[in-house]
């Protein structure tokens, strides 16, 4: 533990940085690139005592900071980290600095802003992730999506205009249902605390209708199929650095909030409604697997790999009873939320590495299209060697750690139905099938045009991103167990809290 | 009742009256090029207006003129606001009106004539009051829009203005003598105490209350009472526009509170469904139509109606929370929507109005602060955190929630969100379009400080709404 505010720094520090690159304006370009650079290398060392410092043992908040904010909505300035939401702030400051490297000198106009953007960005999504008041973690997940509006609109593809005011209102129209059912616990329980919520008492029809608030905020965010439409199309048109943080932070959020709200607040109504998740989860799994298959576009057929990779998360999240009712045990039943964790994060580095790669590619050839590449290994072996390994992640391959949190799940699903793992195992197959002819198509073969013919290897800058990358997959692959110690008392609790009712007693 | 007079509390509205009749004598001997002697007049009334209201300024409810004007610790907030919104509209205004060469004596004699008659609905305590009120605003105002004399457009929204307008003052004064009729005073204290007696059920009670609640939406702008408020905000002249969206929306909300809560309260029951279709209607067309507008000052009168819609969510609820939260929804909605006017008079030159939402395309290559400040004013508009607009519907929707109407606060978040869609379409065009119009801004320096600070405080209200919303707290009570 330490003494001063490590979180308010973490949330602050860089949306000062940022607000100090948007004085400057256009007027330093070159030393407003090495400010954001620094100010995110700096926060993400400042994160680092979150990582050593944390106590294995307990699932209480740590890292606490608590303060008056809003008294006439009793409404606290609450911070905290528990082994859900470290892990994730860590991620985000580990993230940003290669989002920063990314647009080094594909962004051309308005850089400083681009990067303010950016900075300002991870503040707000260190804020969502510790937030411990649920007015606070409201007002960060929803000023979240100005800046992520401003890259996709100024920096985007063709079609930016069109993807980014369909991903401000997709995600605008899922979180206001949150906000009322926020306000309604608020009003029963008589503050926002996200505590105070996790511990009242609440009817089933009561906890239903909050689940389905939740669950259209967060299903939007994650994004689970039927409502991941504006994804393929956000992912397409925004800068490397857009795509990037949307796939590797933005969509862990909704698969956070599963664990921080609805489960906690709703358990009943998350054991009523569990076949509508799996079920929805198996869609995604299953369905946009075959949709990623027929993909022409290399960032949509990522896009679609990641919807199918986060039902892999809500899948993970919401098989506890299941198992529960299989097994008789609660023993198993933490290994779903274990591999539900493992997963956002291994996504997170993977599908991150991912839009590098193809942000390394399309600076080069301009162009999104597979059909545009071909034999690019024969031009670019060092970062054809990157680019396959984080494919082989991508499609699970063990002693990558895009396996650990697939492994889990399926494991998890076999304890709670055969068919369940079946689907769910299908992955295996089918992110072999799309990201390997993706591979094969892009990396291998003969070069076929003049554009692949001409292109350099990766500079250094971009080795030194990959690299860091390649290691960080690698390491949590091949040893998972530190992440797994830091959430496995916060997960137990979990448990633990989920499988005891909140219904009112009978009288 | 107090026989005597008590002119105390009365002495803001007795210097402002004061104030305007010196202006307007002394514009007189004032030539066009030293008009701002009596702008700088005008700006001193208000800041005196505001000191003698603090000096005087009541912590309980005092009556006064035997009855027919009342003092509590809401309408100084009010009366405070309505300087201070005033006072804007007049910085704003300045430039504009001086280039257009509109920049007469009238205008500020009009303008605090305005003011003043807002004051007086805010201090009403008879249903007179409230009507002299109203008719001072009206009558003001309808000069006003008809400012710009030789331009048709503007001639002809000032017409349609003062044909409703008069349409909805008999409707007000039809309702007022119905209830005078059945309970047989014109004191707002006292119909609440004899309505109990005559019973919440009398048909001439709910008669005369539709008439009112008819004459309240018509000041508001709700639907179906809005028809004026598009063709209004679009023909004035921009400065003018300013001012009618702004201290009239507190003169309307006074008029609810005074009408509908001091003096029909126990009827609750019976307005709040006529409240509630208003307040659903508003959000919905006023949303719905933006969505069409491609003149910014029509969609900001649609927008206006729908926050309307939002306000009367807070009177409904018939608690005081929901009038902490309306109160509060108001003076920051005031807030907003003079700065988003003042960016399209800091936009403007001469021979050209920025009014079309067109005129704003690549407003950040341009001036990356001042769309700054519009994309700050318009996702506060939109209710995006962390502005304050964010914090005025959580406070009204709480408050809706609080009465067990949640399916009520679900419609207003899902017209909320329709709402978002033409919103950031402005702050499309500001920040992804190329520009189409090279000419610089022209606007001085006090126009630019003030509408900066103006954009800030939506921020920093958003961020730290604390202060003002225990001001509002501790003001309805």
């Amino acid at each position: 533990m330490t003494d001063w505010p490590i979180l308010s720094v973490l949330i602050w520090l860089p949306i000062a940085v940022g607000a100090v690159l948007l004085a400057l304006g256009e007027r330093a370009v070159a030393a407003g690139r090495w400010i954001a650079l620094l100010g995110s290398l700096a926060t993400f060392a400042l994160s680092l005592p979150l990582w050593t410092g944390f106590d294995l043992t307990t699932a209480t908040m740590q890292f606490v900071e608590h303060r008056e904010w809003i008294n006439a909505f009793n409404a606290s300035y609450h911070l905290g980290v528990d082994g859900f939401a470290m892990p994730l702030v860590v991620l985000t400051t580990f993230i940003t600095p290669f989002v920063v490297l990314a647009g080094w000198t594909a962004i051309e106009n308005k850089q400083t802003q681009y990067y303010a953007a950016f900075l300002i960005l991870e503040g707000l999504m260190v804020g969502v992730f510790a937030a411990l008041d649920a007015l606070l973690f409201y007002v960060f997940w929803e000023a979240m999506l100005i800046p992520m509006f401003i890259i996709i609109g100024i920096w985007g593809g063709p079609r930016r205009v069109y993807a980014t005011i369909k991903f401000f209102l997709y995600t605008f129209l899922g979180s206001v249902f949150m906000l009322v059912a926020l306000i309604y616990m608020y009003l029963k329980s008589g503050s926002f605390e996200i505590a105070a919520f996790q511990g009242m008492t609440l009817t089933l029809d009561e906890q239903i209708l909050i689940f389905i608030a939740f669950l259209l905020a967060f299903a939007v965010k994650v994004p689970m199929w039927p409502v991941h439409t504006w994804l393929p199309d956000a992912h397409v048109e925004a800068p490397t650095g857009g795509s990037v943080i949307l796939a590797a932070i933005m969509l862990k959020m909704g698969g956070y909030g599963f664990l921080r709200f609805s489960l906690p607040i709703a358990p009943d109504a998350s054991r009523e409604l569990d076949w509508l998740m799996i079920s929805l989860s198996l869609i995604a799994v299953v369905y946009i697997g075959f949709v990623a298959l027929v993909q022409q576009d290399m960032k949509k057929l990522i896009a679609y790999s990641s919807i199918a990779h986060m039902g892999f998360v809500t899948l993970g999240s919401f098989l506890m009873w299941d198992i529960v009712r299989a097994t008789g045990s609660t023993q198993g039943a933490a290994m779903g939320l274990d591999g539900a964790m493992v997963q956002m994060i291994s996504h997170g580095l993977i599908s991150g590495a991912m839009f590098l790669g193809v942000g390394v590619m399309y600076d080069r050839v301009h162009s999104r299209e597979i059909s545009a590449y071909g034999g690019v290994v024969n031009k670019m072996p060092i970062f054809a060697a990157f680019f396959v390994l984080f494919s082989m992640a991508n499609s699970g391959l063990p002693a990558t750690s895009g396996f650990v949190g697939e492994f889990l799940v399926i494991l998890a699903a076999f304890r709670a139905d055969f068919w369940y793992a079946f689907l769910a195992a299908m992955t295996l197959i089918l992110g072999a099938a799309y990201t390997l002819w993706l591979v094969k198509r892009v990396i291998f073969g003969n070069v076929t045009n003049d554009h692949v013919a001409h292109v350099e290897d990766v500079n250094s800058r971009e080795f030194i991103m990959m690299a860091i990358l390649a290691v960080a997959v690698l390491a949590l692959g091949l040893w998972p167990a530190p992440l797994l110690e830091v959430m496995k008392p916060s997960v137990e609790h979990l448990v633990q809290h989920v499988m005891t009712s909140k219904l009112p007693l009978p009288l | 009742m107090s026989a005597n007079f008590n002119f105390v509390v009365a002495y803001p509205e007795i210097f402002v009256l004061s104030a305007a009749c010196v202006i307007l004598l002394v514009d007189l001997f004032v030539s066009d090029k030293q008009r701002v002697v009596t702008f700088l007049l005008s700006l001193l009334s208000l800041v005196i207006a505001a000191l003698i209201t603090v000096r005087y300024g009541v912590t309980e409810r005092v009556l006064a003129f035997n009855g027919t004007f009342v003092a509590d610790p809401m309408g100084n907030v009010l009366k405070l606001s309505t300087y201070g919104a005033t006072a804007l509209s007049l910085l704003y205004a300045r430039e504009y009106l001086a280039r257009r060469g509109l920049l007469k004596g009238e205008y500020f004699v009009l303008v605090l004539f305005a003011m003043l008659g807002v004051m007086v609905m805010i201090s009403a305590a008879s249903l007179l009051t409230i009507y002299l009120g109203v008719e001072l605003l009206s009558l003001s105002l309808y000069g006003l829009v008809a400012f710009d004399r030789d331009n048709g457009v503007a001639a002809e929204s000032a017409m349609k203005y003062f044909v409703l307008g008069a349409i909805a003052s008999g409707m007000l004064l039809y309702g007022m003598s119905v209830i005078y009729g059945v309970t047989g005073t014109l004191e707002l204290s006292q119909i609440a105490n004899r309505i109990p007696s005559i019973g919440v059920h009398s048909l001439g009670l709910a008669f005369g209350l539709a008439f009112l609640v008819v004459g309240v939406a018509f000041k508001f702008g709700a639907v179906p009472f809005h028809m004026w408020v598009p063709d209004v905000y679009h023909g004035s002249p921009t400065a003018i526009t300013l001012f009618v969206g702004s201290a009239p929306k507190i003169a309307s909300f006074a008029l609810a509170m005074r009408l509908l809560v001091d003096g029909m309260g126990g009827m609750v029951e019976q307005w709040r469904p006529m409240l509630i279709v208003l307040a659903v209607l508003s959000m919905a067309i006023g949303n719905v139509v933006a969505i069409a507008q491609s003149n910014i000052k029509r969609m900001l009168a649609y927008s206006t109606i729908s926050h309307v819609g939002f306000i009367l969510l807070g009177v409904l609820a018939g608690t005081v929370q929901g009038y902490q939260a309306a109160m509060f929804y108001t003076l920051t909605y005031v807030l907003t929507a003079v700065g988003s006017f003042g960016v399209i008079l800091l936009l403007s030159r001469q021979g050209f109005e920025s009014d079309a939402i067109d005129d704003f395309k690549g407003l950040a290559k341009k001036s990356p602060w001042f769309a700054a400040v519009m994309a700050m004013l318009i996702f506060s508009t939109a209710g995006v955190p962390p502005f304050v607009g964010f914090t005025a519907k959580l406070a009204v929707i709480q408050s809706v929630i609080g009465i067990g109407y949640t399916w009520l606060a679900g419609v207003a978040v899902f017209f909320s969100v329709i709402g978002a869609y033409y919103y950031i379409r402005v702050v499309k065009v500001m920040y992804f379009d190329a520009p189409i119009d090279n000419g610089q801004i022209e606007a001085g320096s006090a126009l630019r400080i003030v509408l900066s600070l103006n954009g800030l405080a939506v921020l920093v209200l958003g961020l730290l709404p604390g202060a003002l919303l225990d001001l509002c707290i501790r003001s309805i009570s």
